[in-house]
């Protein structure tokens, strides 16, 4: 065993948290790195965008219907709410497909899929989960291995209820320290994609350490939802009280084995990657890649257009409330406008009976249908040509706001909040001072 | 022509990063394909949608295909009739979606010693590019061998269409 790497014992038999899901996906006693395996899907997460609209045309092709509907969460959230003819249809044919094949757990515009998932408790510990969209990941939070796929191979999921899946080495993120005021998850996210690259196919990225360990749920979501920009197969956080909790926050009763569902202590990592929270500033990517990052310093001053709070990544409570921190007894600049999506139907209740809503209002902020919305140029908020925009969402790609000379940068709910108030990139520990 | 047959075609370069969002923009998602086909690659090539001819090849730098699970991404190629993706590194939804719809997508370390414009033929199966132009060869991994049936079979749809047909004994 001499590729072993520092730290790591060699002939070591402790498994990752992906390994120990894989192999029970899989039905074997366990998996190496390198192996490829077929997995069983626990749940399998269908939407809007990839999903009835592209799958059922297949289904009729073949001639089939689906393996489990009771395995499938089916959620409209990217053309919601319809904006033309167009998106109404793809709407409607979700609601047709849900209908036709009896699924129960169609979410029909209550929030974005990925947010609903862990709100309702829906992810127990050890689930293996296929999503047909990138962030799918955001669902290891709960100690899942959530895997994002194509809709083509989504329908390959649907028919058989299997996927063939690499077993990925595993990649451990320890974060250690507290965050100073300003600071948060998406910040370590932003650092880590300019730090580990986004050529990480074939791993899995497991976060931990005492940082991790003091995050609620939401926060661990934003460490796994960007495993998709770091090109990792999926980001995971291991089970806790914090996970059982936050089930039993959602109605719903964690597994018996549920804190089982954890890493060995001799577990064999590709590497692990130490972060000190405490020394991390509020961090900004350029355009366009999420990769593009620097301290938020570096890109101070730059006028924006359009400030945006929205997406699976940047519209929770926690977010909307730090945004409101902010804002509160200020207004955002003239000539730039603050778009706020909050992630769920059940986000905009929270944030109205709490005052976070008004907050944002009060500012000057116009709120948005719950949706993905303008961060795939789908829904309002739209970039025109040129145009400059800080957004709490998670890639800056080129058009991926819209139009393809649009310059998407992307921060944190508090620095997008700062920027609103400045009307240019701005760091919000100034204003939290 | 199967997608796993030998195949020729010119090079079209790309740089590293060429995310599914400029192959299949957000803003075409409603559009039929032909049309999101017309303005795939437009904001990093925009002579590429009118100029590719059926049979030719891309060739990118690292992580081509990286971000949203979109497969238009992998369509629009296939629409254009693009015959091959040889890169650096793939996005990992991107390379399954591309084998998926039967487009040949192999890791191809060399990338950087093509030139736009030269003639290359692509031997998917046994991991084979060939520059016409300079009589250079280099060995490459192939399509992995649990995907090979499928890619043969012309993708996952008609990979699904004959396994669902064969009588339940033979599933092995």
């Amino acid at each position: 065993m001499a590729e072993a790497g520092p730290g790591i014992a060699a002939g070591s038999t402790g498994r990752t948290l992906a390994q120990k899901i894989i192999a029970r996906a899989s039905g074997r006693s366990r998996v190496l790195p390198g192996e490829v395996v077929t997995c069983r899907a626990d749940l399998v997460l269908l939407l809007d965008s990839g999903g009835p609209r592209r799958i059922w045309p297949r289904l009729r092709e073949l001639g089939v219907g689906l393996h489990d509907a009771g395995r499938i969460v089916l959620v409209s959230d990217h053309f919601v709410p319809a904006v033309d003819a167009g998106s109404a249809a793809i709407l409607r044919l979700t609601r047709d497909f849900a209908r036709e094949f009896g699924i129960h757990r169609f979410f029909d515009m209550q929030g974005i899929g990925h947010v609903l998932l862990l709100e309702r408790g829906l992810v127990q510990p050890g689930m293996f989960i296929c999503g047909g969209d990138s962030h799918t990941s955001n669902a290891g939070a709960g100690a899942a291995y959530a895997m994002g796929l194509g809709a083509i191979e989504m329908t390959g999921v649907a028919v058989t209820g299997e996927i063939w899946v690499p077993v990925p080495e595993t990649i451990r993120v320890d974060c250690s320290g507290r965050f100073a005021r300003g600071v948060v998850a998406k910040d370590i996210m932003l650092q880590l994609c300019r730090e580990l690259g986004m050529d990480n196919a074939f791993r899995a990225i497991e976060y931990g350490g005492t940082a991790v360990a003091a995050m609620p749920l939401a926060e661990r979501a934003v460490l796994c939802n960007m495993a998709a920009e770091l090109g990792a197969e999926t980001g995971l956080v291991e089970a806790d009280a914090t996970t059982l909790a936050a089930l039993q926050a959602a109605g719903q009763q964690p597994a018996d084995d549920a804190l089982a569902w954890r890493s060995d202590a001799d577990a064999r990592y590709l590497e692990v990657h130490a972060l000190d929270v405490a020394a991390l500033a509020p961090q900004v990517a350029a355009p366009h890649s999420p990769a593009n990052s620097a301290p938020v310093t570096q890109f101070a001053g730059t006028a924006i257009d359009q400030a945006y709070i929205g997406s699976c990544m940047g519209a929770k409570l926690g977010d909307l409330r730090s945004v409101a921190e902010v804002l509160r007894g200020r207004q955002v600049a003239a000539g730039v406008r603050l778009l706020v999506a909050p992630a769920s139907q059940q986000i905009w209740a929270a944030a109205a009976a709490d005052g976070t809503l008004a907050a944002l209002t009060a500012a000057g902020a116009t709120l948005l249908p719950s949706g993905c919305g303008a961060c795939a140029a789908l829904g309002a908020g739209v970039l025109g040509e040129d145009e400059v925009c800080i957004s709490s969402t998670n890639r800056n790609f080129r058009g991926r706001m819209g139009a393809s000379s649009a310059q998407i940068y992307l921060g944190s709910p508090y620095t997008v909040a700062a920027s609103a108030v400045a009307g240019r990139i701005a760091d919000p520990r100034e204003l939290l001072a | 022509m199967s997608p796993v047959a030998p195949l020729a075609g010119r090079a079209w370069l790309f740089g590293d990063d060429i995310d599914t969002d400029v192959m299949a923009p957000g803003l075409y998602f409603k559009a039929p394909l032909e049309e999101m086909a017309r303005h795939c690659l437009e904001a990093v090539d925009p002579a590429f949608a009118a100029g590719v001819r059926p049979g030719d090849i891309i060739v990118a730098g690292r992580r081509f295909g990286l971000g949203s699970a979109r497969e238009q991404a992998a369509m629009v190629l296939v629409q254009l009739g693009v015959g091959a993706v040889l890169a650096q590194s793939f996005g990992r939804i991107f390379y399954r979606n591309a084998l998926n719809f039967g487009l040949p997508a192999l890791f191809f370390p060399a990338a950087g010693e093509i030139l736009a414009g030269q003639r290359l033929e692509v031997e998917p199966v046994a991991g084979l590019v060939r520059n016409l132009d300079t009589g250079r060869e280099y060995r490459v991994n192939g399509i992995p061998a649990h995907l090979m049936d499928m890619v043969a079979a012309g993708g996952l749809v008609p990979f699904l269409r004959q396994r669902l047909s064969r009588p339940p004994a033979e599933q092995a």
